[in-house]
Formats: C-alpha cells, sequence, structure tokens
C-alpha cells in the first residue's frame, strides 16, 4: 500500500482512548489495539472528523515531524485502516457464518422449573417469564432419564470438542438433587467411553445446601455460582421466601460452610442488581471480603419497562459509576499481580487481550444449549422450555435447519443500529432474552444499554492500556485458555 | 510497524500479516526489503472473470474493427489463464508451443496443434 499525496485521506472506524499517558486505538470491527506514537497521535488528531490530503498533513505537522516520518505513519495507519481514502467506496466486509453443524461445547440442564423462593424480579416466574413453569407442558422436575438422554446428546453433538461443560440450572437446581447426583455420574462415564474430558457446574441460591451437599460438590469439583444480592438489607429486599421473609440470614452461614469446605473450584457470586440493589462497591465488598467468594459477577436485572425493580437512566449512572471504582480496583491489584474477584472486568479484559470480535453477543444456539425439564432444548436456559423458541429435543435430536436460520437471522451485521457503534465487536447487540424481554424478539440490539455498554467498555479498554503498559507479564494468564 | 504498536493478541497478527506481505517482496538473496512499491494493477485470472467485448465480431458484424486483435483468442487461454486440465499448458506440458511464433499475426500459422 502506498499513500498517494494529494489524495484526500479521512479516518476509518475505531475508538481512540488514552491509558498510561499513550494514545490508543481500538480498531472496528478487528478487535485489534495498536499503541500510537506521537507522529500517529498527531495524524489522526489533525485529521480528525474532515478529510484532508497527505501532502496538507504534511504541511500542517512540518514544524514538529519530518515529512517521511508523517508519510510512514500515514502508510501504516492505512494498513490497519485507520484511515483510508476518502472517496474510496466502501468495502464492506462479507459476513462471516460460523462452520454449521457448530460442535456444542456447553450444554445447561433446567433439572427442575420448581423454587423454594420467590423473588419478585425472577425472569421464569415473574410477569415477565417466557416459559410456562405452573402449567405448562414441562415437568416439575427433571427425570433422571432424560438428564441422561440430555449426556447423551451433548456428547453426540459435540463432535471432535475434547472437553464439554454440563451446567445445571432451575428454577432451584438443589430441589432436584438425587437427579444431579446421578447425571454427574453418569455423564462422567459416558466422557471417560468416548475419551472425553467434562467439566460440571451450577447455579444455586444456596437455601438447601447442607453437609453432605457441600461434600459431595467439593468431592465431584462442582463449580458453583451463588445467585445472591449483598448485605442483608440488599439481599432481603427482593431474594425472599414464599412466605415474604428475607433469605440473608439461611443463606449466609450455608455458604460459609461451602466457601470453608469446597476449595476444588473457585465459588462465585452473581448479583442481579435492580433500582434500589446498586451499591455495587458495597456489594462487591460485603460478597468478597466479608463472606469471601472468589469471583463476584454483577448483572442488571432482565426486565420489561416499568416495572418496580428495573433499573432508571439515573440507576445506570450510579451503576457504571459503581463499577468504574471496581475497576480501578482490579487494575491496582492487576498492577501487582494480585487477585481480584470482579469478574465483569476480568472477562471483557481477557476478550479484549485475545481481542474477540463477536457476531453473536453468547453462545446461545451456537457452542450453547438449554434443555427444559422435559427435554426440550431451548437457545439456552432461559428459552429453555419455550415453545417458540424450540430447537428439538434430546431425545430426537434438534432441527439444524432452524439453528441455520437464527444464526443468518441474528447476526450483528443484520443489526442496523449496532453497525454505527465501536462496541460491537465486543457486544453484538446484547443478550436475546432481555430483547426478547424489552421489545418482543430476539433479533434486535438491547438499545436501552448502549451509552452503559460504550462507557463499560471504554473503562475496560482504559485498564486493559494500563496493563499493557506497565504489567504486560500479567496478560499471559489469558492467553492459550480456550473461549 | 514503527508509530504502531500491536498491543492485544489480534493487533499482533495483523502486523504478522503485513509483515508477510513485505517479506514477500523482499530480495530472496540478501533478505532485504526491496523499497515499497506501489500497488500492481489488479488483473484477474480466468477467462470468465474478464469481460473484454470485441473479441468476436466488431459493431458492423465483421472482424476488422476489432478492440482486440483476432490473433488474441489463440493466445488468451494460453497465457492469461490457467487450470490443470487445460490444453495447451504453458506451465506443465507446453511450455514451447509459441516458441515459433514470434509475432501473432504474422506467425500464427506455425503454431501447431496439441495432442495430450
Amino acid at each position: 500500500m502506498s499513500v498517494r499525496s494529494e489524495v484526500a485521506l479521512s479516518t476509518g472506524e475505531y475508538h481512540a482512548f488514552e491509558a498510561a499517558g499513550r494514545q490508543f486505538l481500538y480498531m472496528v470491527p478487528s478487535a485489534a489495539v495498536f499503541g500510537l506514537d506521537e507522529t500517529s497521535a498527531a495524524v489522526l488528531e489533525h485529521l480528525g472528523g474532515q478529510s484532508m490530503a497527505a501532502s496538507e498533513l504534511v504541511d500542517q505537522l512540518a514544524d514538529r515531524f519530518a515529512p517521511e516520518a508523517v508519510y510512514h505513519s500515514v502508510n501504516e495507519l492505512m494498513q490497519v485502516r485507520a484511515v483510508g481514502e476518502a472517496d474510496a467506496p466502501p468495502q464492506p466486509l462479507a459476513k462471516q457464518m460460523p462452520p454449521t453443524p457448530f460442535p456444542l461445547t456447553t450444554l445447561v440442564l433446567n433439572v427442575t422449573n420448581q423454587c423454594n423462593l420467590s423473588c419478585g424480579y425472577c425472569y421464569e416466574y415473574s410477569d415477565d417469564k417466557i416459559v410456562d413453569t405452573e402449567n405448562g407442558s414441562q415437568p416439575k422436575f427433571m427425570s433422571e432419564e432424560t438428564a441422561q438422554q440430555s449426556v447423551d446428546f451433548m456428547m453426540g453433538e459435540s463432535a471432535e470438542i475434547e472437553t464439554v461443560h454440563l451446567t445445571f440450572f432451575g428454577g432451584e437446581t438443589l430441589m432436584n438433587f438425587p437427579v444431579l447426583q446421578k447425571t454427574v455420574d453418569y455423564a462422567r462415564d459416558r466422557a471417560a467411553q468416548l475419551g472425553k474430558g467434562i467439566e460440571f457446574s451450577l447455579t444455586t441460591n444456596a437455601t438447601l445446601l447442607r453437609p453432605d451437599i457441600i461434600e459431595w460438590l467439593a468431592d465431584n469439583e462442582i463449580g458453583v455460582t451463588v445467585s445472591i444480592d449483598g448485605p442483608k438489607e440488599m439481599q432481603d429486599q427482593l431474594r425472599i421466601f414464599k412466605g415474604g421473609g428475607g433469605t440473608y440470614d439461611i443463606v449466609v452461614p450455608k455458604v460459609r460452610e461451602l466457601l470453608k469446605r469446597h476449595t476444588t473450584r473457585p465459588i462465585g457470586a452473581r448479583v442481579t442488581l435492580t433500582k434500589n440493589v446498586l451499591d455495587v462497591k458495597k456489594i462487591y465488598d460485603h460478597l468478597r471480603h466479608d463472606i469471601g467468594f472468589t469471583e463476584v459477577g454483577f448483572a442488571p436485572v432482565t426486565t420489561s419497562w416499568g416495572r418496580d425493580w428495573a433499573i432508571g437512566d439515573d440507576g445506570f449512572d450510579k451503576m457504571i459509576r459503581g463499577f468504574n471504582v471496581l475497576a480501578e480496583e482490579f487494575l491496582e491489584a492487576a498492577l501487582e499481580n494480585r487477585h481480584h474477584g470482579f469478574s465483569n472486568v476480568k472477562d471483557t479484559i481477557e476478550e479484549i487481550h485475545k481481542g474477540i470480535s463477536k457476531a453473536y453477543p453468547c453462545g446461545a444456539g451456537l457452542g450453547l444449549l438449554g434443555v427444559a425439564t422435559g427435554g426440550d432444548v431451548g437457545l439456552c436456559h432461559r428459552f429453555a422450555g419455550s415453545d417458540d423458541h424450540k430447537l428439538g429435543t434430546v431425545a430426537d435430536g434438534i432441527d439444524h435447519r432452524y439453528q441455520v436460520e437464527f444464526l443468518e437471522t441474528h447476526h450483528v451485521d443484520d443489526k442496523t443500529d449496532c453497525q454505527k457503534c465501536w462496541a460491537r465487536p465486543l457486544c453484538a447487540g446484547g443478550c436475546y432474552h432481555e430483547a426478547h424481554t424489552r421489545y418482543g424478539t430476539t433479533r434486535g440490539p438491547n438499545l436501552h444499554y448502549c451509552d452503559w455498554i460504550r462507557a463499560w467498555t471504554d473503562t475496560c479498554l482504559r485498564v486493559y492500556g494500563e496493563i499493557a503498559e506497565h504489567n504486560p507479564g500479567y496478560l499471559t494468564i489469558f492467553e492459550g485458555r480456550d473461549q | 510497524m514503527k508509530h504502531l504498536k500491536p498491543v492485544n493478541q489480534k493487533a499482533g497478527r495483523i502486523e504478522q500479516h503485513l509483515a508477510r506481505d513485505v517479506v514477500a517482496l523482499s530480495d530472496p538473496q540478501s533478505g532485504q526489503a526491496t523499497p515499497q512499491q506501489p500497488d500492481e494493477p489488479h488483473i484477474p485470472l480466468g477467462c470468465s472473470l474478464v469481460f473484454q467485448p470485441g473479441w468476436e465480431v466488431d459493431s458492423s458484424g465483421g472482424t476488422a474493427g476489432l478492440c482486440s486483435p483476432v490473433e488474441r483468442d489463440l493466445f488468451d487461454c494460453y497465457l492469461g489463464c490457467f487450470w490443470p486440465a487445460q490444453v495447451p499448458d504453458q506451465l506443465n506440458y507446453t511450455p514451447d508451443w509459441t516458441k515459433t511464433c514470434a509475432a501473432a499475426q504474422k506467425d500464427w500459422r506455425k503454431i501447431d496443434l496439441i495432442f495430450p
């Protein structure tokens, strides 16, 4: 590539950010991160939002940089597409579809759709539910036979994948503990027969933990995520028993036992943020330091407009402020090679470091599927059991044509709003279930999150830039890991 | 790259990709990169990709006003295009096919038939 000195140039698609006193570019859609030297930073600054010939740039920067340096810098910026010829016709990239059939890496079993709690915001039971858990066709508990069929289905669909992940979900998973135990034994045997590795995890509200269950979780190296919303005054607002009583006093002693005994896998807390439960820093400190979770992850509640617990615009501002405080803490820890348990930032930093550019927001319908209690296969655990989102059954297999159609119609290239957004390599429009709950369709992006996603991605990029400049060795922990 | 520093793994792969292009242009003897050349014009290979009107008949139905000399038909598959089943094949089997044909308009009768 060569620079034609009189041809008008303009900037390409990227997000510029500053960290550690250096300018960086986050390229879109490649998701590459480049650091700029003074010359290239000056070139981009002068080019700004206008178009200008390279010779004009040379003239304007003549007092600071030699002409060859400017030309060379423009050439490099053109090579990585941060700069292009202003009048060149757009060259849209061809929509890249994943290979099909795409191998399955994770299967989520909804072992029950019943729960002993009555959390107001729960997407499975609240007014926003999409699966008829009370009067529908799905049984309340998954049978041992269906669970085993699910394991066989997973092994078949995983093709050449060496290590598969089986995740148990609910409802409250521990309400079907007998089936959990038998399924883990069965899956381990099947994996051994097929020469595959297998990993297990589950999500629980922790109310039903008992010493023997904790023993079993530890012995079987089951990864455990506890749904918990923070200190007593926050946890007891919406995470309540059916009688209305708070769960904090029941849950916390059991969690402490779990953390003491179960050390074979990191135990994480998963917090649902709602209108009045938004003090991210206080929640984190309580769960990480007072109780001792290894990691704490946050997600705003999935809800339609106007629910009592829905987070308003000012709530999102508060949330992002809290996230930024924790991101700063994470940075301080990373620079000293210490562990920090704020999993939201860690997950994003890993994706930034690898340069992941997503066609889809998550693995749902791709490498991940969910199974309802009766054996219906859905896009993920949130859709499992919904007749409108059914891909097939574990007994009869799934309709790969439906899967391909889903992937073709949910590609980020087809989300018009996303095409103008620099954060799309990481976001790709966000959760299908969230979009369905808000807008009634899985196809569109979650427009109510856009500003928040961009602010948060910018924070993560700046944290990444600081680490890359001051302690690049830390980033090697993300290298070579499967995504 | 001198002015840009690849920071993440994707940027590293892009830099490698660009470096390969430079190696392809370098002198194999010295290993030194040659001075940067302007991009060559892009010529698609394969006759089905080339639209060149005026080979067969001109606007009056004759051959006097063709855009390309009619003799070009003789050579176009031979020189401009290659695929393994093609005959004649200038890369492997019949590299000397046009040796006796210095000027196509004059010498085209000297080109012989090819029998695979």
